[in-house]
């Protein structure tokens, strides 16, 4: 048997099947034992009859990104795997296991040489009173991947305490015969030792991480309006921003979400809102309101395949181009990306601080994949940004709302506020915030929106840039972790590489770049979308070396680390 | 409000600010900005608790031209604005401004579920029937056989009837002012104003530019021949079936108003992140 630092698992059903029940108790089993995992989920837009697996990676220390090949399938049936067999990809060392009575494996993995053993785990599951497949497939991951029958029973214990004890017991001896089944099978490979660590470990999905991230930046507000597959967002915030004395309002849609939090931190309160492409094309026009009037909101876009509907429950970085240019008219704003699931946390707070500081709405680009892929994650350290908004307070005089102050940032009344009143405005304004047509005011309030991005100064934040090598691979948002892995084993074969990610994407920081650049021959952009969005943004406002190459395509399927790593090498030649 | 906020200002002027409005001459907007500083003055607000809140429009010009906080936003959202610094400043006296392009054609979704979530604000919108900033489009409350540019010979469209829907949705006061009659107006306003939950005034105003017709409303306003009802069965009746200028208040419901839980914390940040522990 061979020892590896990491295993990748599907287990596959239909919709409603409870895949993705047994996923998530396979991690966190995993994670009790003291792996690293993630799980990421490939499901339809249905709700059921649709198709869904869970995606796992089991590692002996952290993982950011999916595996290029799958070592196990577990299908309690495969009704509906044909409609993503392209994302179930094996080889000939996979194991892949089946119920003959829930049909054929996808063509694409029967093709690939897998080994497919039969075990029949809608009969056993009938022969336990109320027992189900998907307990039956999680005792044959368990047995086959090494997480021990009893950490999983001591789970289902504290998981389905709910349920009542006979819930318990049946879900028990299905995982008992799920064990049982798979006794005498050899999965080939054996996961490694987990890794000795000593932090605080958490389970968690990007979306959660944004909403904590959220309220440890000082969001008070939030208004929603569901859309896939930034909902959980919303979900998580709503009963843990009433424990902080904030509240959630839920919105008609996606013009009233972005309005709303334009009023409420109009009225001093820190605000958020949570969407997806469709959502933000829609709250552009307020966005380019809160810009002009300077209010700070922070709008989270958790990005799907696109244009239009387009595969909502699937991952894309498209929407690069709508939040850095899609305002009308000179808009200066904030365009943050976070790069992992753990990153959602710290990018949400640190935007939320830079918004009320600067008085500009920022918007995150997170997207599907790290927005709802539950990982294991060391206990993100506390970090000091938290909002801190200037206020004009003991108002002598005519107020100036829009004062051409010499940071740029004017300090601003909060209503309630004596001798303050003023009305925030869209319209072109003077620096009382009365409305005007004039050409010097119009230049003047334009430079204030501009210069008061420009000229501060973000830190290291801005980037993540790691290791030196001659060739530079530039990559963004949810692929820093993929392209991380794919240096490692470029690293592992003699090429260096030096990773460049910035987390700013808007403004743009182009002397921090040409530093990192220094020295640097050949650049790889790495990218998922189908127009090449991110190098045309880095061509726009940065300096490159003439030698560029680009990997980028659409989703749905991920950029996996050995794409990566065959673009660097190849590049190298 | 305290007592002695009471007697901090108390004159129509001190709820003026220095901006000196815009709209044409004669224009019905002049006499509802009479209204509301009469009806803050009357209610004896200080002004900085006071946000005017609005859209896009000839209307929604009216914020600057108060010494409260104000918001010009963007065309038609007004409302959803309101209700996220309601919701959040309880304390604040919110009274949003509209037009009927504003309020009932781009903003049309968000009077309906701003009726029906009943948080404590007051909606005015200045109905002239016409769109007066883009010269003289027909509006949603437009009469069918109205001739314009946009619309040769008229819509020949049923206008719009935004009492029957604030009813329907779920408003909790229901008025209708001329605003020719400011003292009124005003008098509505501060009911309006006082009432829990969401207030809906429509104020005929006219645009004695691009509908100089309307000048002859004056003469045909009147005041509702009977007492405001909290029936909404009796409300209705009365609502569609009168002649569009029965002035008055026309329906004061008792629904409870929505007000989320704000600014009680009862748990420490670090407790939230206990549910992600391994």
């Amino acid at each position: 048997m061979t020892e590896t630092a990491s295993l990748s698992i599907a287990i596959v059903g239909s919709g409603g099947a409870g895949a993705l029940t047994a996923g998530n108790f396979l991690l966190e089993a995993a994670g009790t034992t003291g792996w690293h995992g993630l799980l990421t989920r490939t499901v339809g837009a249905q709700i059921r009859g649709g198709e869904a697996a869970a995606l796992l990676r089991l590692a002996n220390g952290p993982v950011e990104c999916l595996a290029d090949r799958l070592d196990l399938i577990i299908g309690i049936d495969w009704l509906n795997a044909q409609r993503f067999g392209a994302e179930l990809e094996t080889g000939p060392h996979s194991l892949v296991i089946g119920d003959p009575a829930g049909g054929e494996p996808p063509p694409s993995v029967a093709a690939s040489g897998a080994r497919v053993v039969d075990i029949p785990m809608k009969e056993l599951a009938k022969a336990i009173p109320n027992g189900r497949p998907n307990m039956i497939a999680l005792g044959i991951a368990g047995r086959l991947l090494g997480v021990g029958e009893e950490v999983i029973s001591a789970l289902l214990q504290k998981r389905l305490a709910d349920k009542g004890q006979a819930a318990i017991e049946s879900s028990r001896a299905a995982i008992k015969a799920g064990f049982a089944a798979a006794a005498d099978i050899d999965l080939g490979l054996r996961l490694a030792a987990p890794q000795p660590h000593s932090m605080k470990r958490w389970l968690a999905t990007g979306n959660e991480a944004v909403g904590l991230g959220a309220i440890r930046g000082g969001v008070r507000f939030a208004a929603a309006y569901p859309i896939t597959p930034a909902t959980e967002i919303l979900e998580w915030l709503a009963p843990n921003l009433v424990k902080m004395g904030g509240a959630l309002l839920q919105a008609e849609d996606e013009l009233a979400a972005i309005n709303m939090i334009i009023g409420a931190s109009f009225g001093g309160t820190p605000a958020l809102t949570a969407t997806s492409g469709p959502g933000l094309s829609l709250m552009i026009e307020a966005l380019g309101l809160a810009t002009a009037s300077e209010i700070p909101i922070v709008v989270i876009d958790v990005m799907r395949g696109g244009p239009s509907t387009g595969i909502p429950t699937k991952s894309e970085q498209a929407d690069l181009n709508i939040a850095v240019y899609g305002f009308h008219g000179d808009a200066p704003h904030l365009v943050l990306a976070p790069q992992s699931v753990a990153d959602c946390l710290f990018t949400t707070q640190w935007a939320t601080y830079l918004a009320e500081t600067l008085q500009v709405p920022t918007i995150v680009l997170s997207d599907q994949f790290v927005g709802q892929t539950l990982v294991t994650i060391d206990r993100p350290a506390d970090v000091a940004f938290i909002g801190q908004r200037v206020k004009a307070t003991d108002i002598v005089g005519a107020y100036k709302r829009y004062a051409l102050a010499a940071n740029d940032v004017s300090p601003m009344a909060i209503p309630g506020t004596s001798g303050g009143q003023y009305t925030a405005d869209g319209l072109t304004h003077t620096e009382r915030g009365t409305p005007t047509s004039s050409a010097k005011d119009h230049q003047a309030q334009l430079d204030k929106r501009l210069h008061k991005l420009d000229r501060f100064v973000y830190g290291d934040h801005w980037a993540t840039i790691e290791g030196d090598g001659e060739i530079a691979l530039i990559t963004w948002g949810s692929l820093t972790g993929a392209a991380r892995e794919a240096i490692d084993r470029a690293a592992a074969d003699g090429v260096k590489v030096t990773l460049i990610a910035p987390r700013l994407l808007s403004p743009a920081q182009p002397e921090r770049l040409a530093a990192a650049l220094a020295g640097k021959r050949r650049v790889l952009v790495v990218e998922q979308t189908h127009g090449a969005q991110f190098h045309r943004y880095l061509r726009a406002h940065y300096d490159l070396p003439a030698a560029v190459r680009v990997l980028n395509r659409p989703g749905p399927l991920p950029i996996k680390p050995g794409e990566i790593h065959r673009a660097i090498m190849d590049w190298r030649q | 409000m305290s007592s002695t906020e009471t007697r901090l200002a108390c004159k129509p002027a001190d709820y003026k600010s220095d901006v000196n409005p815009i709209w044409c001459p004669g224009c019905g907007d002049y006499h509802v900005l009479m209204s509301f500083t009469r009806a803050f003055a009357q209610l004896g607000l200080p002004p900085e608790r006071i946000a005017v809140i609005s859209g896009i429009g000839c209307s929604s010009r009216i914020p600057a031209y108060t010494n409260c906080y104000g918001f010009h936003g963007v065309h038609g959202r007004s409302l959803a604005l309101a209700a996220g610094l309601k919701v959040t400043r309880p304390d604040l006296t919110v009274v949003v401004a509209s037009g009927d392009g504003d309020g009932y054609s781009i903003g049309g979704n968000h009077f309906i579920h701003a009726c029906r979530r009943n948080i404590d604000m007051t909606y005015v919108v200045m109905d002239n029937r016409v769109y007066g900033m883009t010269k003289g489009q027909p509006s949603p409350t437009t009469e069918p056989d109205f001739d314009t540019a946009l619309s040769p010979g008229g819509t020949g469209l049923s206008p719009f009837h935004p009492l029957v829907i604030a009813l329907a949705s779920g408003a909790n006061f229901i008025a209708r002012a001329f605003s020719g009659n400011p003292n009124e107006t005003a008098t509505m306003l501060v009911e309006a104003i006082k009432h829990p939950g969401f207030s809906f005034v429509e104020i005929l105003s006219p645009c004695v530019t691009f509908r100089p017709d309307e000048k002859e409303w004056k003469n045909l306003v009147h005041p509702a021949p009977v007492n405001p009802t909290d029936d909404p069965a009796r409300a209705a009746r009365r609502i569609m079936t009168d002649d569009g200028f029965n002035v008055g208040i026309l329906y004061r419901g008792n629904r409870r108003p929505y007000r989320p839980a704000f600014g009680v914390q009862t748990v420490d940040p670090s407790e939230l992140e206990k549910e992600f522990e391994l």
